[in-house]
């Protein structure tokens, strides 16, 4: 951009400004969005060597974090053992298979009747393509993996106040939100709007940009033509023949495309954890959990409850009840890693500093639940041509996702019928896990009505508040919590240090969990090879 | 973090904190107030002698506790105060007295500072 009389600045320029006025953390920010910075953190295996000869480290869970450090520490010469309260490996990596039994907090029991290779991930569902230090572990544990869809243009956006509550196809408004605001920002440059805000020239380099990016007329309008139907389809499609000629459709009117309230699921799709590519293990995410417990089989005790944590006499010793035996037992160690979710961990007896405790207490756990709808046939797919994907709704269930493996086969397939948020979350997990999914089942109908219910063979539902291992979903930290207590929560504490996505930056994400632990063990091991 | 101001009719007679109460709390806490024991615990609020002054339920509501996040900003006071005369008053505990709004404004947390999400 040139103006008249005013020399551009240079990159090096602009930077340089950001970063004298906004600190470093802008300066980082804007080098991101100039693609001058890495968009992770990862930097490869720890690649640890020399542990002293008999060190030995506890790791407290068996989740992604704790079976990274036990297996990284195990390289590096550590005698690692793992104490697991689940009688499996992989925490909220977990997927839930047909003959699979679950028995959540207050005793309500699911005994899953899916057909064989189908599932539902409570917890974690699909991966980020630069959530690099997940994508190095799966390729080295031999996690196979395919693409998740996120986006679909073809899904469904539902919402009570727009269009009588009838859901539309995202790519219908997707592309009237574009196409409106594109004639709206074209018509504020022809009313002089934008004159004081840019050149002439540069007005003129826009108004072409929106005509293309918004799918205009050549008179910069947004209407019915075949312009507009190359992008939100046509009323006849192009074919062969006779009456091969396309017929074009009809734009929504904008203000109905204003009530949809679409920009949230264009916004969902657009945030960089939501990007294209995505991925998902074949065979559910729970086969990466299954991966890393290959890896540390012979180090895991299943079934064991901690119940206290000392560091007292040079070293760890951990007491927890071993559930098959009920008997209380003891473990002990040089060091010790735990991955303890933190509102668990703030009811064990603890020995470590005043600050280490309260930053484990302050910090609370969200909610969500989740429910998976099996599906007599892939009707969505047969039907609606919807391959993979969400839609999107208003009501409590927040979303459908159409299944993105065994896309075109004959099904039976398992919709996630529900993914709740806030209030929603908390309503759904105080009903039985028949309930929700029955509840799941009528919300999502909106979609699909005439088929869903018809189509509907068995449902399985996990309320995360209720789950035994981790008193809820993902650590919620807000500023205040972050400034007074994350650097305490993260550093060792004498012969302790925490791992999880609860002392990582990249909440809620298995690469948190995995980044916080090649961060740990790495200080860890420092400290161990200093004493 | 949404703000819940529930807003569901009541059913006829219903006391003003049980629709609270099951569409929040028991999502934790279980229909029947009994809590639960897993790798943690979750508090029984059934029989609960911590419930004998207001102050104590009004800060950890407000506050949250270890796992148990604040529900100031996401519950109003009165809903607060409501759910919290409800429960000191069913479920095996017979603490007398209505608690106010005004009690949860004054012996309160404010809630904390969202980051932006």
């Amino acid at each position: 951009m040139t103006d008249a009389g005013e020399r551009v600045p240079t990159r090096r320029e602009v930077l340089h400004a950001i970063g004298v006025m906004g600190g470093a953390s802008v300066l980082y920010q804007a080098m991101a969005t100039m693609g001058h910075a890495a968009e992770t953190q990862f930097a490869g295996p720890p690649n640890l060597s020399g542990a002293r000869p008999g060190a030995s480290v506890l790791v407290l869970g068996a989740g992604l974090a704790g079976m990274l450090a036990t297996y990284e520490l195990g390289k590096a010469g550590y005698t690692v053992q793992i104490l697991e309260y689940n009688m499996r490996p992989g925490g909220r990596n977990w997927s839930l298979y047909g003959g699979d039994t679950y028995t959540e907090l207050g005793g309500a029991t699911q005994k899953i009747g899916f057909a064989p290779g189908n599932y539902l991930n409570p917890g974690p569902w699909r991966i980020p393509y630069h959530h690099r230090t997940l994508l190095h572990y799966c390729k080295a544990f031999g996690v196979a993996l395919e693409p998740f869809i996120q986006l679909n243009h073809q899904a469904l956006v539902q919402s009570a106040g727009a269009f009588g509550g009838k859901p539309q196809r995202y790519r219908d408004l997707a592309a009237d939100w574009d196409g409106n605001v594109a004639e709206l920002l074209a018509k504020a440059i022809d009313n002089k709007g934008l004159d004081t805000a840019m050149t002439a020239e540069d007005r003129d380099r826009l108004k072409l940009a929106l005509r293309e990016w918004g799918f205009l007329d050549k008179d910069l309008r947004y209407v019915r033509g075949l312009k507009s139907s190359r992008r939100r389809g046509y009323d006849r499609p192009p074919g062969g023949g006779v009456n091969g000629a396309p017929i074009p459709s009809e734009p929504i009117p904008f203000k109905d495309v204003m009530d949809s309230k679409v920009w949230a699921t264009i916004a969902q799709h657009m945030e960089n954890d939501h990007q294209t590519t995505m991925f998902q293990p074949v065979g559910g995410m729970g086969m990466i959990g299954k991966a890393f417990g290959r890896q540390v089989a012979d180090k895991v005790r299943f079934g064991a409850k901690v119940t206290k944590i000392d560091q007292s006499g040079g070293a760890v010793t951990v007491t927890y009840t071993d559930l098959a035996s009920n008997t209380v037992q003891t473990a002990k160690a040089d060091y010790c890693v735990c991955t303890i979710p933190l509102g668990i961990l703030s009811q064990i007896d603890l020995d470590a500093s005043t600050g280490l405790r309260a930053a484990i207490a302050a910090v609370p756990y969200s909610n969500s639940v989740k429910v998976g709808l099996e599906m007599r046939s892939r009707f969505w797919e047969e039907d609606e041509a919807i391959y993979g994907g969400i839609s999107f709704t208003d009501r409590a269930i927040s979303m459908i996702s159409y299944p993105s493996g065994g896309m075109h086969s004959a099904g039976p397939g398992v919709i996630l019928g529900a993914y709740t948020f806030g209030p929603a979350s908390y309503k759904f997990a105080g009903m039985p896990p028949e309930q929700r999914i029955a509840e799941a089942l009528e919300q999502g109908s909106v979609f699909h009505p005439g088929r869903y219910k018809e189509q509907f063979i068995g449902g399985a539902a996990v309320a995360w508040s209720r789950s035994p291992f981790t008193l809820g979903c993902c650590a919620q930290w807000n500023e205040d919590t972050r400034k007074e207590h994350y650097q305490t929560l993260v550093a060792v504490d004498d012969r302790i240090v925490l791992a999880g996505e609860h002392a990582s930056y990249v909440g809620c994400w298995m690469e948190g969990a995995l980044l916080s632990s090649i961060d740990a063990i790495t200080r860890l091991h420092k400290r161990a090879l200093e004493a | 973090m949404i703000n819940l101001i529930i807003g569901l009719a009541l059913a006829a007679g219903a006391p003003p904190g049980e629709q609270v109460y099951q569409q929040v709390c028991q999502a934790c806490h279980m229909a029947n107030a009994g809590g639960a024991v897993g790798a943690g615990r979750i508090a029984a609020l059934a029989a609960d002698k911590n419930l004998k002054y207001p102050e104590y339920p009004i800060s950890v509501v407000t506050g949250g506790k270890g796992a148990m996040p604040w529900f100031r900003g996401q519950l109003t006071d009165q809903q607060i105060a409501d759910v919290i005369t409800y429960v000191r008053s069913h479920f095996g505990n017979n603490y007398k007295g209505i608690v106010t709004a005004a009690q949860v404004a004054d012996s309160g947390v404010p809630a904390p500072h969202e980051s932006e999400r």
